[in-house]
């Protein structure tokens, strides 16, 4: 049954050559359900394997499909690995990514490129596939290329606005950076122990000199914090919630963004051989990322954007994790996250399709009346990141958060601070859509015009993300929100997933429940890969109910901080909303003025050279030959005689020299 | 059989390809290209065959088939080109080709 | 017995061989193609290659230079050919001159170097047996150390047969191109014309 492996990324594949070269002729809606068939089937296909892998000595097998790169005594596999980590890892992908196709179904209805939204599905799919199976280094990068270059098609999806092209853009060269990380940590991981392949390095890391083993850490991480969004780099995600929600929802939110994270657990054994500052290092930007973009998170408008600032809130918990020892938490929060946070994607995609592409919260309210299926989803994914028990977010957040206290009081806190302002912020976003008075239709909109635009003039800077909201405006769909809006309930095909996602989304915390070991599910499964490095973590009974009841007091408070300002109005929501946090802390601008400036007279220097040095050698060798080939052009007569008779001297000449090399005796 | 023997038969067959070469570049009309080419070939075959019994192993013989195959494979492509060109211009010859050049 | 067999066949493999090469016309220049094959068989035959020279004759003379007959017939190119004149400059002295040293170089070598002059493992495959049929021998190894290739010479006549087919069919816009003026520019004396005509 293991050996069906192939099967796994076989099928996205085989989807995505399908539609690539039928996708047009075999139109909508079938594209879409070919598509979600071919993930269904790896999904399918991944349980079975699961069945088997049960029977493996310790839960690892691998599978070796050919030789791709030999090269001397190195070289490199097309292989599978698949372990605890990387068996967890393509349940989820592949569950959430079916998920999310079928509700594509329902939510690109209309869209004119419909058959090749689903191309890019799958081969998204096919590549994190590959990402998370790969038995080596090089072939994780060829997935985390493989996501980038989809994340960007996607995000670009429709191009037709220039917002959109550029955020794409904006992904793809942040992307680069930490991209540049991770080759350089391939390299010297290849450097260092002569091979990229995990079952082969990753035991023989505790003996790696402490420097090297930190360089590799550190270049690794590099190219996790590109891709999982962590300060500096994360400033991409939010924009790239220009794409379609359902993209959002998958890449952005559930599976690629978390592939940074499943690196760092994946190369457990060097973190552990590495300098005692560097898991510090990668706690520490963690919990910065986390608390950082909570604050922003705060004061966005656009229902997506919140999102997209809490999802890399959410990462920098995993980070957090990562840093402090608790690989296994990491998991555990982010497959939690990843139910959760698709879930509530999702029912914003839901919202954005029944408001006719509105995605300015202050224009909703009350839709819960009108949208009560997606209202009560979500709810449910608010509650699980709100950490309320006994949703899976407060398990998988206090897991983390036990870590970072055996480890600092000082992260303990800070993560504290920061589920506070997650429960908050989230809170602010359901009180805003569902609840409330309803700003949408005619009688409100004006009154609603005005107050915006008395607050754009205002709140300086605030005019370019309410642009940038109705950039996002559904192509199929047609114009802005406007007048009469009339939200509706979205099919079946997109509530069926919010349903099975709020589900799981509720109950996904019993994977791992801290109180005895036996319900510790998700720690047990990973003992192979992470239990030699994993920070032991006993909590006594009293312990444990000290976390817990502080952990649920500050998702409680957060909600009810919310509950008082936004629906009873007995604070007035400018004060806590900063323009400082609404428009990113600045980061955005500072580097835009940077690259604007002082970055770009270093980059037009370097653009001199190269136009100077380099296109002068480039041109000097084309020219030399343009000049050589006039001379020699005139030996082409075209007679096929003359031609033959160069061949024959040719002869001539290599006969000649053979017998000029041979002594006879 | 006289011990010199082989050697003769590889001198002929090395003649034999030199008149076909020769041949091959002094004539114009394809048709009379095509069977230099198939002089040419035969003087190799002949070679392989001798090669064969020089060194007492059958592959020598078993390669000629090849050559065979490859020969008629080669006339064949040859002679429908000669086809193709003689329908556009029935009096052209291998000279006339270079029209062709880029 | 066997040496005079020899010379009279490799009589007539060069006199055959010339006559293809020196005949103006074509008809005649196949005609002395079938004499070269016909000697080339009995040498065959001399060499103790028997199943070689009854397909030399069979695939040879009876099917290849019976398709170029055929071809020259339905073309009714079979004028002759001018042999005194030659456009390209030099062309006929320098392919002799390539001839002679050809042959000359591997004459040298047999000359100078004989029976050392073939170097190579004895029976490598498979030694040549008196007492099996030459016939059995060479199927055996075709279907043992050359399967490979042979199963490649199939796609090979195939793709022949199909090329061959896509070549020669007649199209349905066929219309003889019309000489163009640079013909006759470029007829004479090529090699010279040719710089010239780099500066267009």
């Amino acid at each position: 049954m293991v050996s069906l492996l192939w099967l796994i990324p076989a099928l996205p594949l085989a989807g995505f050559l399908l539609l690539l070269l039928l996708g047009k002729r075999i139109g909508e809606p079938f594209a879409g359900w070919i598509g979600t068939a071919t993930v269904a089937g790896s999904f399918v296909t991944a349980l079975v394997v699961f069945a088997g892998l049960w029977n493996e000595p310790e839960h690892t097998y691998s599978l070796k499909l050919f030789e791709w790169m030999p090269a001397g005594k190195f070289s490199v596999d097309i292989g599978f690995l698949l372990d605890p980590l990387s068996m967890a890892m393509i349940l989820f992908i592949t569950g959430i990514a079916a998920l999310i196709h079928l509700y594509s179904i329902g939510y690109m209805h209309g869209d004119s490129r419909f058959p090749r939204f689903f191309t890019y599905l799958n081969l998204f799919v096919f590549s994190m596939l590959m990402l998370v199976m790969g038995d080596n280094l090089v072939l994780t990068f060829l997935g985390w290329e493989g996501v980038g270059a989809c994340s960007y098609f996607l995000i670009s999806f429709w191009f037709e606005k220039d917002a959109n092209a550029s955020a794409g853009k904006k992904a793809f060269i942040t992307n680069r950076v930490g991209d540049w990380g991770f080759m350089v940590g391939t390299f010297a991981t290849f450097f260092a122990f002569g091979t990229v392949k995990y079952v082969e390095f990753l035991p023989k890391a505790s003996g790696l000199a402490q420097t090297t083993a930190t360089f590799i850490v550190l270049m690794l991480f590099i190219g996790a914090m590109g891709k999982s969004a962590q300060i500096p780099l994360f400033i991409w995600l939010p924009d790239a919630m220009a794409g379609p929600t359902p993209v959002s929802a998958l890449i952005h939110a559930a599976t690629m963004v978390t592939a940074g994270v499943y690196l760092m657990v994946r190369v457990n054994p060097i973190i552990a051989a590495s300098a005692s500052w560097l898991p510090w290092v990668i706690a520490g930007i963690g919990v910065a990322t986390a608390f950082l973009a909570a604050t922003i998170a705060i004061a966005q408008t656009d229902i997506k954007k919140v999102l997209a600032y809490s999802t890399v809130s959410q990462l920098g918990y995993m980070f957090l994790a990562v840093g402090v020892g608790g690989y296994s938490a990491a998991i555990f929060h982010m497959i939690t996250h990843a139910f959760f946070k698709a879930c509530m994607f999702l029912g914003s995609g839901s919202v954005i399709h029944g408001m006719d592409d509105e995605q300015d919260m202050r224009r909703m309210g009350a839709l819960r009346k009108v949208m009560p299926i997606t209202a009560i989803t979500f709810i449910i994914g608010w509650l699980a990141i709100a950490g309320v028990p006994p949703f899976s977010g407060f398990w998988s957040k206090d897991d983390i958060l036990a870590y970072a206290l055996h480890k600092s009081v000082v992260l303990y806190v800070i993560g504290l601070i920061t589920a506070l302002l997650t429960a908050f912020y989230m809170s602010r976003q359901v009180f805003m859509v569902f609840f409330g008075k309803a700003n949408w239709g005619e009688s409100h909109e004006a009154e609603l015009a005005n107050k915006i635009a008395h607050e754009t003039s205002t709140v300086d800077g605030d005019t370019a993300a309410d642009a940038d909201s109705h950039d996002d405006a559904h192509a199929g769909h047609g114009a802005h929100a406007g007048h009469g809006v009339h939200p509706h309930e979205s099919p079946r095909t997109m509530t069926i997933p919010l349903i099975v996602l709020a589900f799981f989304a509720a109950i996904a915390g019993a994977l791992n429940l801290p109180f005895t070991e036996k319900l510790e599910f998700l720690n047990r499964w990973l003992e192979p890969v992470v239990g030699a490095t994993q920070t032991q973590l006993h909590l006594s009974g009293s312990q444990l109910a000290i976390e817990l009841v502080t952990s649920s007091v500050i998702a409680l408070l957060g909600i009810a901080i919310a509950y008082g300002v936004y629906l009873k109005h007995k604070v007035d929501a400018r004060r806590i909303e900063l323009p400082l946090f609404a428009n990113g802390w600045y980061i955005d601008s500072t580097i835009t003025n940077f690259m604007g400036g002082l970055g770009r007279k270093g980059f037009e220097l370097i653009a001199m050279f190269d136009k100077v040095v380099i296109d002068g050698a480039v041109n000097g060798v084309a020219r030399a030959t343009r000049g050589g080939a006039m001379r020699l052009r005139t030996v082409q007569s075209g007679y096929v005689r003359w031609y033959a008779l160069m061949i024959g001297v040719g002869a001539v000449v290599v006969v000649a020299f053979v017998l000029s090399q041979v002594s006879f005796s | 059989m006289s011990p010199n023997l082989p050697l003769a038969y590889l001198a002929l067959s090395a003649i034999l390809f030199a008149i076909g070469g020769v041949g091959l570049l002094v004539r114009r009309n394809p048709l009379v290209m095509i069977m230099c080419v198939e002089l040419m070939l035969n003087a190799v075959n002949l070679t392989f065959v001798t090669f064969g019994k020089m060194l007492d192993d059958i592959s020598g013989q078993v390669i000629v088939f090849f050559v065979m195959v490859v020969a008629a494979a080669e006339v064949v492509i040859g002679l429908a080109l000669i086809v193709a060109m003689a329908r556009r211009r029935p009096e052209a010859n291998a000279d006339d080709l270079r029209l062709l050049r880029g | 017995m066997e040496t005079a067999v020899f010379i009279v066949c490799a009589l007539i493999v060069l006199a055959g061989a010339i006559g293809v090469v020196m005949s103006r016309n074509p008809v005649h220049a196949a005609l002395s193609l079938v004499a070269t094959l016909f000697g080339i068989a009995v040498l065959f035959l001399n060499l103790g290659a028997q199943l070689l020279a009854v397909v030399q004759v069979i695939v040879y003379t009876g099917a290849i230079v019976v398709l170029i007959l055929f071809v020259l017939m339905l073309l009714g190119v079979d004028e002759d050919e001018d042999l005194d004149a030659e456009p390209i400059v030099g062309q006929r002295i320098l392919a002799v001159l390539v001839g002679l040293l050809l042959a000359g170089a591997v004459l040298a070598v047999i000359i100078l170097g004989k029976d050392a002059a073939v170097t190579g493992a004895h029976s490598a495959t498979e030694a040549i047996s008196p007492s099996i049929a030459n016939i059995v021998q060479i199927g055996r190894q075709l279907f043992t150390t050359y399967v490979f290739p042979l199963e490649l010479t199939a796609g090979l006549l195939t793709i022949a047969v199909v090329g061959a087919v896509v070549l020669s069919r007649r199209p349905k816009d066929l219309q003889p191109i019309p000489e163009p003026e640079s013909m006759t520019e470029l007829g004479d004396d090529p090699l010279t014309t040719i710089p010239e005509e780099a500066a267009h």
